[in-house]
């Protein structure tokens, strides 16, 4: 006893204090039970917290209900919430600003994230603290990040109009990135890729990092350039590691919002407004929940569709 | 295992009381819930004489203009408890009214001696019937305001700027009367240099997420004679929503935006067009009245360099509808002293202690006083302002309503998608759905 912890001490004293009867009812239970017994409170919280709710969206989804109306009748409209928003053109603009966002800012991510790692990935002397510096953007708040683009994307005094007009004899008030049409989508996709492509780059690092050493030394041996190896050895081994970051990343830019809200606010006119935002539009200011519920489920089995061919693919990747 | 089980009852019962009291309110206690901007604080000087008089405590939410309509809707449909008092923009009104979110006060100005008649008519009507011009009153008038102009009387008094604009023009530099002088002028001062810095025209408001557009898009229309219906009351919006004195506004106002903004001016309202004014980046300004008691305060900009206009006409004389009435939360723990506190605040004495603070009252006691005028240099302004305000639908529907405006405005003014009838008449499209939702179609 004298050799024991705190811990086991307080063990042993609550072991002691257990009435009998308990102590014979715990002996009868089998080891499934007892797993059943740790895991059932997890599960209660996760039915609570995402399958009810969950079920009570499809169910709001068919209704008329709105929060902001609480003694309102509310009345099943079957599937019209869904018909409205399948024909609704302002809605599938936002699917299409949500495209074009998700798209571009994967494309670059992947690009630019692999290079880095590749890069990352030679060990050149002092690349520990490159790796960290590189880092950097993907530790900030999203909150932070949107607020101070916005400094450095205003025209008169903004840090980026300046550096444009260094390189491109431009007056720095003669653009507007988050202002003009033509180039605020493209200043969203900036700072998401400049916050997310550390991210991006840290799963290709672990990737590349992953393929044996031994495998090249083959192929020196059986005189494989590098632009051979790297196409036969390097992109096959790390294409899982590469397709994982592309889901992770798809499914968090098709749901972005903090950042978009903050750069433009769906701005200018509906030129950015991407589905979360519509959704919250709907959601929160215009109060139609039960319309909002409805385009909620679409958006979820969008993705979740969309997730599940992609992982099959990525598991057919992994087994290759 | 009897103590733990007595440790644990007295556990809970200890954290059922701390929640029970984090929640309620000392009886002596009052919440008022306004948006935060410089009235607010002239609001907590003047409820001292309130705290002293009856020995309540106040206390105060205030919530930024971008995000006050959320937060406080939010508040009332959760049936929160924060707020006892509430002085809530106009547009709420059919909504907390139908919804029970409001006490109805008639019974209680009728038992307290309190009259409608006492406030101006157009307070009355905007900020505390409801439906709209019946005697059913959910607040009482606050704070009147509207939307209105400063421009840089000091840059305006410059002979060279006035030399140069009468060769320009032809005519003297003035504050503009309608809104096609407005244009003469902004364009006058954009990208001028005065005092070595490089000036703009105006600043007006374009902002997308809340209500800015269309708070100054309207000021525009309003002028040039929209009208939301033909008939009031008929939701007959064809013709009047898009008729050609619209579409000429609503042009007006994108020419206005596109020639005379400051660079990157695309989403901005009330605290953007403040900052650039006061660094002396703009001419003019369009904004509400409920600043200008700061503005003329103001060591930079203020004083004799600063000057007011009434939003200028050009078919009819008409601003945009500010202010806010104060209601009694329906929810509130503290019903009485939320009364009573509304009571206090009706009195005539009250209300011209709350003019010399700077807000805005409504009270005929106050502006009907000779002097009033003559009280502030935007005094008279304002009152001719308040002879002819309009609002923004206030029905119950007003967020999708105003939503709505918010999306198609931006779109053609700022974006610069479709023409200006397009947007209009999207905008018919929008509202008749809405409407018809509404079952009022």
């Amino acid at each position: 006893m004298s050799d024991s912890t705190p811990i086991q001490r307080l063990a042993d004293q609550a072991a002691a204090k257990t009435p009998p009867r308990v102590v014979k009812r715990i002996r009868g239970l089998s080891d499934r039970a007892i797993a059943w017994a740790f895991i059932t409170p997890t599960i209660l919280l996760l039915l609570a917290i995402n399958i009810f709710p969950l079920i009570w969206t499809i169910q709001l989804s068919f209704t008329n209900y709105r929060a902001n109306r609480p003694n309102a009748e509310v009345e099943n409209v079957g599937i019209q919430n869904y018909e409205r928003i399948l024909t609704d053109s302002d809605i599938w603009f936002a699917m299409q600003a949500t495209a074009h966002f998700v798209f571009w800012t994967i494309a670059l991510q992947t690009l630019i994230g692999f290079s880095l790692a590749y890069l990352i990935d030679r060990k050149f002397r002092g690349h520990a603290f490159w790796t960290t510096i590189i880092l950097i953007p993907m530790m900030l708040s999203p909150a932070v990040v949107g607020n101070f683009w916005r400094f450095l994307y205003q025209p008169q005094i903004g840090l980026f109009n300046y550096i444009v007009s260094f390189f491109t004899g431009l007056p720095p008030s003669s653009f507007e990135m988050l202002g003009t049409v033509n180039l605020a989508p493209w200043s969203i996709i900036i700072v998401d890729t400049w916050m997310w492509t550390p991210y991006v780059m840290l799963i290709c690092l672990a990737g590349l990092r992953s393929i044996p050493d031994y495998i090249y030394e083959a192929a020196e041996v059986d005189r494989a350039s590098k632009w051979r190896q790297f196409w036969t050895i390097t992109i096959p081994m790390a294409a899982p590691f590469i397709m994982l970051a592309v889901l992770f990343r798809g499914i968090e830019n098709f749901k972005m919002f903090d950042m978009v809200n903050l750069l433009t606010g769906g701005g200018p006119g509906s030129t950015t407004e991407v589905a979360s935002i519509t959704l919250k539009r709907e959601a929160f200011e215009k109060w139609r929940t039960g319309y909002s519920s409805a385009f909620a489920i679409i958006l979820f089995v969008a993705v979740f569709g969309l997730a599940n061919i992609y992982v099959k693919a990525l598991n057919k990747v992994k087994n290759r | 295992m009897r103590t733990l089980g007595v440790a644990a009852v007295a556990v809970l019962a200890g954290l059922a009381t701390f929640a029970h009291s984090s929640e309620a309110k000392a009886a002596g206690e009052l919440t008022l819930c306004w948006a935060a901007w410089d009235p607010a604080n002239a609001l907590v000087e003047l409820s001292k004489d309130f705290e002293k008089q009856t020995g309540t405590t106040m206390k105060f939410e205030f919530t930024p203009w971008p995000n006050f309509t959320d937060r406080i809707l939010n508040e009332l449909n959760s049936g929160g408890k924060l707020c006892d008092l509430l002085i809530g923009d106009s547009q709420w009104l059919g909504g907390s009214a139908e919804n029970g979110y409001y006490v109805k006060l008639n019974d209680f100005f009728a038992k307290e001696g309190i009259s409608m008649d006492d406030f101006a008519p157009a307070t009355v009507y905007a900020y505390s019937t409801w439906p709209k011009g019946t005697p059913n009153y959910w607040a009482l008038p606050a704070m009147g305001d509207a939307n209105a102009w400063v421009y840089r009387k000091d840059w305006f008094a410059k002979p060279e700027i006035q030399a140069a604009f009468k060769e320009k023009t032809g005519r003297d530099l003035a504050p503009p009367k309608t809104w096609d002088e407005l244009k003469e002028v902004a364009e006058f001062f954009q990208g001028r240099e005065i005092d070595g810095n490089t000036v703009y025209g105006a600043a007006i408001f374009t902002e997308r997420a809340s209500e800015g557009i269309t708070m100054g898009a309207t000021s525009a229309l309003y002028s040039y004679g929209f009208k939301y219906e033909n008939t009031p009351g008929k939701y007959d919006m064809e013709g009047a929503v898009n008729s050609p004195d619209a579409i000429a506004g609503l042009e007006k106002y994108k020419e206005i935006y596109k020639c005379c903004t400051p660079p990157g001016y695309t989403d901005s309202y009330m605290g953007e067009g403040l900052d650039a004014f006061k660094s002396g980046q703009v001419a003019m300004m369009m904004n509400w009245f409920a600043f200008w008691p700061g503005l003329y305060k103001d060591e930079n900009v203020g004083g004799d360099k600063i000057g007011f206009f009434v939003n200028p006409g050009q078919k009819v004389n008409a601003s945009t509808l500010g202010g806010q009435g104060i209601s009694v939360v329906a929810n509130t723990d503290n019903m009485e002293g939320a009364l009573a506190y509304i009571k206090w605040f009706a009195q005539a004495d009250v209300q011209k202690k709350w003019w010399s603070l700077g807000g805005y009252a409504c009270h005929n006691a106050v502006l009907n006083d000779p002097a009033f005028k003559d009280s502030q240099p935007f005094a008279a302004d304002f009152l001719t302002a308040m002879g002819g305000v309009q609002d923004f639908w206030q029905e119950p529907a007003y967020a999708s309503l105003l939503q709505a405006m918010q999306k198609r405005l931006h779109d053609y003014v700022v974006a610069d998608q479709g023409t200006a009838k397009e947007a209009l008449d999207k905008l018919i499209e929008d509202w008749t759905e809405v409407f018809e939702d509404e079952g009022k179609l």
